[in-house]
């Protein structure tokens, strides 16, 4: 029994998957082999993020120490490298509990809602030449599509919690990722207008100087975007870990605020590959047929480094900041991105319409300078003006009557 | 400019990276304490206590008790007291000091460790046997006669109730010199002397306040000299 896929099939570019489907297609029949070679990229992948989270944790819990000029989590092996598990194994000790007027079956598919899409998003990630798990030719609106999951998760959490502190932290919550998806959404468009396609693999290839330098605009408003979807500090107001009683997940312990745990540093791990595979040339590099994966993973962790960097530094904005932020700033920054990105393409690209790289070079720089105006401008226009208090006159007393008058 | 603090902001803590941190590894290493340093411990020489309780009394949160019973020489003379029960609660000291303040003979210091976590409240007491055998390595704390000798507390050398009191009282003087003030009353039979001694095992046998007025006239309060 030789099973061969056909090259139509959307998993024909796939070498992992071939191999296997074709191995285990000698031996078995071929749906089963279909099936056991996509249980062993499932496993490939759920390992990836889980671990990706377990060691994006140590390296946030060590470096905001650094950044904050202490050490972090040394006790438990060396560097504290064992953390992670410790706190695993806490996790999982911990009682399980579910409020009793809470929605059973809601409460306990949140953390599963939260966590697929993180897993989702990184199928689509090349990590070397030609290695994504699935080289889908729609990947950029693919990637967007899933990350939009995680609104309805962080929904389902706060209202089957049963707790209005919780509602409240998840109605912020999905009010800012819906806020932030719209900026997102625009300035990618920028990116898929130069590769030329959506296919990550193809904006990887298309990208002979990276991204961030010809769209430095995109980054900045994919970067915040991405943070703000992310529920990073600064823009945490859904969790706000000292505020609202840590918000929408106030109800979970045990290994269901593990997992949620989870998805959130499992998220930012996805989230710099997706931003490596965009704006920083993905898997390029010198002698990057042998050791693309390694150029993947350090840039990778470089992104990551920053979201750490940002997170040691900035105070948490307050929710009609956060808001302005997306509204005022994000996306009229984006939008101009957008239409001169448009326009650059339109006029530089040739017949074939593909662009040179020094159509790129030229875009670069009017794009820097377009990036900087536009970021100064409007920052300027949403800056809180500060009222002096005490302006005004008094209002009078709510009761109305003093006591020198009443007999 | 908006954007541009955000970045020296940054730089700040990038800059951090470079700084030594300024963690200590606890169990291993403990950060340098101050000589007056009040910390969770008492140390008590009970050879100068007498049992005034002006700690107990000076305590703002009355966690002292303190329980004595007259020795054995004739109290009149103005011997001691001795002590029966000491305690000294510290799950609701707050380590100011007063007590260390308050007393009149120097007898009781501040310790200097700050280890005393306990796994029950009961434990959270110190009795008079916990205080009688703690390492004597008072805090200087209010105690500038401590200071003068540069004394400090965790290098290591324990005193001598000889060695810390501020010697204005003749008591002491005398004490030291092995004199004490009036005449020494014979001792009923069966009683024993308690000044500096151990604890007792059986509560002693006390003479009848006539007996001992009657053998000790010269005893007046004139002739205690401070």
């Amino acid at each position: 029994m030789n099973c061969v896929l056909g090259p139509d099939n959307i998993l024909h570019d796939t070498v992992l998957y071939r191999v296997v489907y074709e191995f285990v297609g000698q031996l078995l029949p071929c749906w089963l082999s279909y099936l056991i070679a996509g249980f062993v990229i499932m496993f490939f992948l759920i390992n990836a993020v889980l671990l990706g989270a377990a060691i994006f944790s140590w390296m946030e819990r060590r470096l905001i120490g650094k950044f904050q000029n202490r050490l972090g989590p040394n006790r438990w092996g060396p560097f504290g490298l064992l953390q992670p598990i410790a706190d695993l194994i806490k996790l999982i000790f911990k009682e399980d509990l579910t409020p009793r007027a809470a929605d059973k079956i809601v409460f306990a598919a949140v953390p599963i809602v939260m966590l697929a899409p993180v897993i989702l998003m990184l199928a689509v990630v090349p990590f070397a030449k030609d290695t994504a798990l699935a080289n889908l030719n729609v990947g950029v609106l693919y990637v967007l599509a899933v990350t939009s999951v995680t609104s309805i998760a962080i929904f389902m959490a706060g209202w089957s919690s049963n707790n209005r502190f919780a509602m409240f932290g998840a109605a912020r919550g999905v009010a800012v990722l819906i806020s932030y998806e719209v900026p997102v959404v625009i300035s990618l468009l920028g990116v898929v207008m130069i590769a030329g396609s959506m296919s990550l693999a193809d904006v990887v290839n298309a990208q002979t100087i990276p991204f961030l330098l010809v769209q430095p605009l995109a980054l900045f408003v994919f970067v915040a975007g991405t943070a703000a979807e992310l529920n990073r500090t600064p823009f945490d107001m859904a969790e706000a870990e000292s505020e609202l009683i840590a918000g929408y997940h106030i109800e979970y312990s045990g290994i269901k605020f593990g997992l949620i745990q989870a998805a959130e540093f499992g998220g930012v791990v996805t989230a710099s590959a997706v931003i490596v595979t965009l704006f920083f040339s993905g898997w390029s590099g010198p002698a990057s047929n042998y050791i693309g994966w390694l150029w993947f993973l350090l840039k990778a962790g470089a992104v990551a480094c920053v979201f750490i960097w940002v997170r040691a530094t900035f105070p948490r904005l307050r929710i009609d900041q956060l808001l302005a932020l997306a509204w005022k700033f994000l996306l009229p920054v984006s939008i101009i991105n957008l239409f001169a990105t448009a326009l650059e393409v339109y006029f530089l690209r040739d017949d074939a319409g593909s662009l040179a790289t020094s159509d790129l070079w030229i875009m670069a720089g009017i794009n820097f300078g377009l990036a900087a105006l536009s970021i100064l401008a409007f920052g300027t226009m949403i800056r809180e003006k500060v009222r002096p208090v005490g302006s005004g006159d008094a209002s009078p007393s709510p009761l109305g009557v003093s006591i020198a008058e009443s007999s | 400019m908006y954007g541009l603090a955000m970045l020296k902001g940054m730089l700040v803590t990038l800059k951090n990276l470079t700084k030594k941190p300024f963690t200590v590894q606890y169990p291993e290493e403990r950060l340098k304490q101050h000589p007056r340093f009040r910390g969770e411990e008492f140390v008590w020489y009970e050879e100068r206590c007498t049992g005034c309780a002006s700690c107990a009394k000076y305590c703002p949160l009355g966690i002292i008790k303190i329980v004595t019973t007259p020795s054995e020489t004739a109290p009149a003379e103005g011997d001691k007291y001795r002590l029966e029960v000491f305690d000294i609660a510290i799950n609701r000291c707050m380590f100011c000091g007063l007590c260390v303040e308050a007393c009149p003979y120097d007898a009781l210091f501040m310790g200097s460790g700050f280890e005393q976590g306990r796994y029950s409240r009961k434990d959270m007491v110190i009795t008079i046997d916990e205080l009688r055998k703690a390492d004597k390595q008072p805090s200087t704390f209010f105690r500038p006669q401590l200071e003068a000798q540069g004394y400090d507390p965790r290098a290591g050398r324990p005193l001598d109730w000889t060695q810390v009191g501020r010697e204005s009282w003749q008591w002491h003087q005398q004490e030291k010199a092995g004199m004490r003030l009036g005449q020494r009353p014979a001792a009923p039979p069966g009683a024993v002397n308690s000044v500096g001694a151990g604890p007792d095992l059986e509560p002693p046998t006390l003479p009848e306040p006539s007996e001992s007025l009657e053998e000790n006239p010269s005893s007046t309060a004139g002739e205690q000299a401070d």
